[in-house]
């Protein structure tokens, strides 16, 4: 491993991860680098992320977004993580443009409500969820970088890990990522 | 049902079948039926041989044509800058309120509908609008509320008074080819005198460049075109004057038809042509009966169709086809896609026009103002056309005026003329900008009124927009934007995504959400457009933002709320639908807006 022993001189990159409006299939594509995360935890250091289970993000240099904003809590964590982060990258369809999430948008949001807790065949007791526990939906779900500013964006239902990797080790090299054709073209 | 049958039948059998007449087989149908339901779609896809989709994506293509019902008054605003600045959204409101309809919906009972429109070409006497296709200008709240009436009486339009139809030249400078009063056919014998070599000889020695912006040389269009192998050569003349702010080939179709007839003539005699289009834009629809007045009194008289002038050989004829309010088609392949009947895409050059143009056949397109133009060469010879104007742009140039100046019109000038000298015979004063060329023009400041007119310098297809110190030049572009994002074919992606990208973020500036990385993203967005967009128009979309942001840059920095980002929508707001059906307002329950402003 003398590739990495020349590596241990430079601070390894600390990097949270999370998942938005999302279905963790990003995330997913990530464990995909298959034998190249051994690399990668040579070369990085997770904070926030399901990874470690850590609750909330601290100082980092890369952040990477899974899925859109829908809710509350979604801004909150974006707003953490834009606060934290060096740079934030939106990983994959929906938080770059939305994705299926964003299918509901040309819904009205409180007919939408209405039908599925009050006027749903079967309902016993029609009430919409108001527990202060859970965050409100917005209006319409957004593309992260509506939210916040975004300095990155990797495209993909989901990215693969091929392209995940290439990205990141742009970064860590500390080369302006760059995705060539065959790592954005998906038919 | 069945009388529209008989109706569709009729006129599909009147244009022999051919699919190829699809767009104005269209447009006929719906001057005759009001809109194109389903049936008749289907019907006219039957006689042509099309399919439905081929009829429907046609149809869905041009602003003009209409695939779902619209009001039996049709009441257009059009939306150029120079309309807005004469108070035009106003006006459209005070319409809308008088006939109890939203704009952009048709009326309750079906009676009416009022929207905006691109540019109608009556910049120099707006602001104006199209009912029914038919041009009425110098709006003011008088006109607006006989207008009101007249369609709440239901008085058809043959019936209302014809000085609201009125449309004046206003021609304020008249050089050579305004001031010229050569006789119907008397250019064209001169150049058939010299013979067809000696006739491009004297085009040659003229150098004239094309008026329609891009300034091709003529004589080498027309060489390449003779020289192409093939047969059946056209000559096509593009009268589908589109770009905001020009309105001079409107006053040259309207009142020197017989040059520009002509002059597709001599563009005939050059190159061999036997066939000629004249692609006559939607808007100047009211135009048609009287150009093909002026042709069959052409024909009459020997100047049109077999032997010509006596000359065994020389058979040529002219069509004239519609357009239906679409700007790309200006763009001469898109303008040929669309003669042959179909969307007005943009094809990929080379091949070019003039070895594979209308039908693949060798095909000459020319400006209107460029063929008027030739007939001052076959009079007085190429040395005298070339003796004015600059050594590369040789004779004048027609301006369409209109903006902030007290004499609104058309102005012949000799190519070097200032814009300076030009300002000052307007009538503008304390001008903040000029537009030269339209929306995709350039965009000139003060500092910069010393230079010139000309292909080496400023070059222009004519429109000349000019903006007082009171006018804001951010909403200015915003315009232009927005006719860009509204005119884009949605052929290629960087366009279709690219103008409607850029629109948001001129919207979003001007809704008071603007942020400092938002010119960081428009700046970007104008790259992209420049530098991937399949077309001219993608190309030249962004040059109103570039040029403003250069040269204005206050405009929109006065605009930004942040020194970083900001969304363009309130986050708070977007939880009220949810406050609303869940009964919260605790503290959760909100979202805190100021926070995106911290870094």
């Amino acid at each position: 491993m003398d590739t990495a022993a020349s590596e241990v001189s430079r601070p390894k990159l600390r990097v949270a991860t999370t998942s938005l409006a999302g279905c963790f299939g990003c995330h997913m594509s990530l464990l995909d680098i298959d034998e190249h995360l051994f690399e990668l935890a040579q070369l990085v250091d997770f904070d926030r992320s399901p990874i470690t289970d850590i609750k909330h993000c601290g100082p980092c240099d890369v952040g990477l977004i899974e899925g859109g904003v829908c809710n509350a809590e979604n801004v909150h964590v974006l707003r953490e993580f834009r606060r934290n982060c060096k740079i934030l990258v939106a990983v994959g369809a929906c938080a770059v443009n939305g994705g299926l999430p964003a299918q509901r948008n040309h819904l009205d949001l409180g007919a939408c409500l209405q039908q599925v807790y009050q006027f749903r065949d079967g309902v016993a007791q029609p009430q919409i969820p108001n527990d202060p526990e859970l965050p409100l939906l917005l209006d319409k779900v957004h593309p992260i970088h509506e939210v916040v500013r975004i300095d990155y964006f990797v495209p993909g239902c989901p990215p693969s890990g091929e392209a995940l990797w290439k990205f990141l080790t742009d970064l860590i090299a500390g080369r302006t990522p760059r995705l060539s054709h065959p790592l954005l073209h998906y038919d | 049902m069945s009388d529209d049958g008989k109706l569709v039948a009729d006129v599909i059998a009147r244009h022999g079948h051919e699919p190829s007449r699809l767009l104005q087989v269209l447009v006929e149908l719906q001057e005759a039926l009001g809109w194109l339901p389903p049936g008749v779609l289907t019907q006219v896809a039957g006689g042509l041989g099309l399919s439905r989709a081929h009829v429907e994506g046609v149809a869905g293509f041009y602003s003009f044509l209409h695939a779902r019902p619209v009001g039996r008054y049709r009441v257009l605003f059009s939306d150029n800058v120079t309309d807005r600045m004469l108070g035009a959204p106003a006006l459209m409101e005070a319409l809308c309120g008088k006939l109890w309809v939203e704009r952009g919906k048709v009326s309750e009972d079906g009676l009416v509908s009022v929207d905006t429109t691109s540019c109608t070409g009556m910049c120099d006497q707006g602001p104006a609008l199209l009912v029914n296709g038919r041009p009425l200008t110098r709006l003011n709240h008088a006109r607006v509320n006989q207008i009101a009436e007249l369609i709440r009486r239901q008085e058809p339009l043959a019936a209302w008074p014809a000085e609201l139809f009125h449309v004046d030249d206003n021609i304020r400078r008249r050089d050579a080819l305004l001031g010229s009063s050569q006789r119907p056919g008397e250019a064209l014998k001169a150049a058939v005198m010299r013979g067809r070599e000696g006739w491009l000889e004297e085009m040659r020695a003229a150098n004239l460049r094309g008026r329609g912006g891009a300034g091709f040389t003529t004589a080498v269009k027309w060489m390449a075109c003779r020289d192409a192998p093939g047969a059946g050569k056209v000559v096509v003349c593009n009268a589908d004057e589109g770009e905001p702010g020009t309105f001079k080939d409107r006053v040259l179709l309207t009142s020197f038809a017989d040059l520009v007839f002509e002059g597709m003539t001599l563009a005939a005699w050059a190159t061999g042509a036997q066939r000629g289009f004249l692609y006559l834009r939607g808007e100047y629809r009211y135009l048609l009966e009287p150009l093909r007045a002026v042709l069959a009194r052409r024909r009459n008289a020997g100047l049109l169709g077999r032997g010509i002038l006596g000359e065994t050989g020389f058979d040529f004829d002219i069509d004239i086809h519609l357009g239906a309010g679409a700007y790309v088609c200006g763009e001469e392949t898109a303008l040929l896609e669309s003669l042959e009947g179909r969307r007005g895409t943009p094809r990929i050059r080379p091949p070019f026009p003039v070895t594979h143009g209308y039908k693949g056949r060798p095909t000459v397109v020319n400006n209107v103002e460029t063929l008027a133009k030739t007939t001052l060469i076959a009079i007085n010879g190429g040395a005298a056309f070339a003796a004015t104007g600059t050594a590369q742009s040789t004779g004048t140039k027609l301006l369409s005026i209109s903006g902030d100046c007290a004499y609104p019109g058309i102005y012949e000038y000799p190519f070097g003329v200032t814009i300076e000298r030009v300002l000052e015979d307007c009538g503008a004063s304390d001008v903040q900008a000029v537009q030269v060329g339209g929306a995709s023009g350039v965009t000139l400041a003060g500092y910069e009124f010393h230079r010139r007119i000309a292909f080496e310098d400023v070059p222009t297809a004519g429109a000349f927009m000019v903006f007082d110190s009171s006018r804001d030049m951010f909403a200015v572009a915003r315009n232009f934007v927005h006719f860009f994002a509204h005119e884009s074919c949605g052929f290629c992606t960087p366009c279709r995504v690219g103008t409607s990208l850029l629109q948001g973020y001129m919207d979003k500036l001007a809704s008071g959400h603007g942020a400092m990385m938002d010119l960081a993203d428009i700046e970007w967005i104008d790259r992209l457009l420049k530098n991937a967009s399949h077309c001219g128009l993608g190309s030249s979309a962004p040059n109103p933002v570039l040029d403003t942001l250069l040269k204005f840059r206050p405009a929109y920095e006065r605009r930004l709320q942040h020194l970083d980002f900001a969304p363009a929508f309130d986050l708070d707001a977007a939880l009220a639908t949810a406050r609303r059906m869940t009964g919260r307002d605790d503290p959760g329950a909100h979202l805190d807006t100021t926070q995106e402003a911290t870094p």
